[in-house]
């Protein structure tokens, strides 16, 4: 099953863990994770379910383009990594 | 009179009590380094509520039960998705989206309505609470009335509802200004919305339009408690007050020593005291000639007082906002904070202030616990 790792960033505000959950697709893992911890979702989308505009997502390295479907195809040893956007400062 | 205030600020929230005769100083520190945009202090059961932005995580809401101590994260006040291929866009062609961006206004409702709240945010969704912000309804009166597609972004890229009048009389009479969209009115607890600014002038549209009273830009409307028919306003280029409840405004031109600011309080029993922290005009937005002064006046608006006693008179730039001036229930404290992280603190009405502090974050937001 894939892996779900979060921005140290964000534990500050919620409890998240890396964690392995089922999915598909990179949103159906991100649901997935946010089950064990409903606030998270809040914190990495926005209330249509689509990534908020200074989060990005990686599935294995590479940046995640759909933003709001977050339906990139996901192997069973996907590593799926939910960061802030940082553009500098 | 209140002994405790909150201040919010660009890193945490600040609770500051009155520790003796002429003394405040900082009693309790919550979410440091995070961005409080505002906070209420619920007078009705001793709640606080907090309003951050987090940038990358979003806008969020906190509750406390024990003035601060701990908080829990409530819900939210969330857009709805809008109809399938509508892409909203200003008069000036600009995207308007449909999410949460601010929140920017932060009400209770009467002591008679437990559980009611009420959040303007940007980008101009007003929002109701019936359960202590558990959960949160759209006013879909005033989001689909069709005047707002004219409002526009004042000081920011979209419309926001910053102020909201619960009248003391009527709960569900409501009344609500933007920027920059005028004031508008609920006779029905929020469902249906007209518009209540005329007699309103904005210098800054062209001729035709100056009047419009659906384009005004109210910074900052207060309702007077004791005298509800009465309204302030601390407009983009003026001051202006209403006596017939919002019926009309009439422009109030002898404001010293400028009409220019963000802020204004209103003394809570009498409707002819308000009190207002001008800057220079609009293109510059600093005290004049680096003079931090409150302007006051107590007939109405036919005459103002400019009260300086206590504070920087040399040098000083900073800047008032919209919420960050308060008056304590009985109009005697007064507050304010400032863009450079001052905090001042009157216990005469303004005759004199004291200088609670000089090292703050950025304040955005003063309010007294009452």
């Amino acid at each position: 099953m894939p892996k779900v790792i979060f921005t140290a960033n964000l534990q500050r505000h919620v409890s998240c863990p890396p964690c392995v959950v089922p999915g598909r697709t990179v949103g159906e893992a991100l649901e997935n994770a946010f089950v064990a911890v409903p606030r998270l979702r809040g914190y990495v989308l926005d209330e249509h379910g689509r990534l908020r505009h200074h989060m990005v997502v990686f599935l294995d390295g590479q940046a995640c383009s759909d933003r709001r479907g977050l339906g990139e195809a996901v192997g069973e040893a996907g590593e799926i990594v939910v960061m802030q956007a940082l553009s500098g400062g | 009179m209140s002994d405790l205030m909150l201040a919010s600020t660009r890193k945490g929230l600040f609770s500051v009590g009155r520790s003796g005769p002429g003394r405040w100083e900082v009693a309790g520190r919550s979410f440091l380094g995070d961005n409080v945009t505002l906070a209420l202090a619920d007078p009705r059961d001793g709640s606080w509520y907090a309003a951050l932005d987090h940038g990358h995580f979003g806008v969020k809401l906190h509750r406390s039960g024990d003035r601060g101590a701990t908080w829990t994260e409530i819900a939210t006040p969330a857009y709805p998705e809008p109809p399938a291929g509508h892409e909203e866009r200003d008069a000036l062609g600009r995207l308007i989206p449909w999410t949460l961006v601010r929140i920017w206004a932060l009400e209770p409702g009467l002591a008679t309505q437990p559980g009611v709240l009420w959040a303007g945010t940007l980008p101009g969704g007003l929002f109701r609470s019936e359960d202590f912000g558990a959960s949160w309804t759209l006013m879909r009166g005033l989001w689909d009335h069709p005047d707002r597609r004219a409002w526009l972004g004042g000081g920011a890229d979209v419309p926001g509802i910053h102020s909201i009048c619960v009248d003391p009389r009527d709960g569900d009479r409501v009344t609500v200004a933007v920027s920059s969209g005028g004031a508008w009115r609920t006779e029905d607890g929020g469902a249906t919305w007209t518009c209540c600014s005329r007699g309103m002038r904005a210098e800054y549209l062209p001729p035709e339009k100056a009047l419009d009273p659906v384009l005004q830009d109210p910074h900052r409307v207060v309702q007077c408690p004791a005298w509800p028919e009465v309204f302030w306003a601390q407009h983009h280029n003026g001051v202006f007050r209403s006596v017939d409840d919002c019926a009309s405004w009439h422009e109030i031109t002898s404001a010293l020593p400028s009409v220019f600011g963000f802020a204004v309080a209103v003394h809570p029993a009498d409707p002819l005291t308000a009190w207002f922290v001008p800057a220079d005009k609009d293109e510059r937005r600093i005290p004049l000639e680096g003079k931090v002064v409150v302007g006051r006046t107590r007939d109405g608006g036919r005459s103002f007082e400019v009260l300086r006693e206590g504070l920087p008179q040399a040098d000083a730039y900073d800047l008032v906002y919209r919420h960050a001036l308060a008056v304590d229930g009985q109009g005697t404290r007064l507050a304010f904070g400032s863009t450079t992280g001052s905090l001042w603190v009157s216990e005469d009405g303004g005759d004199h202030w004291l200088t609670v502090a000089e090292h703050l974050p950025p304040v955005y937001a003063v309010c007294f616990v009452r």
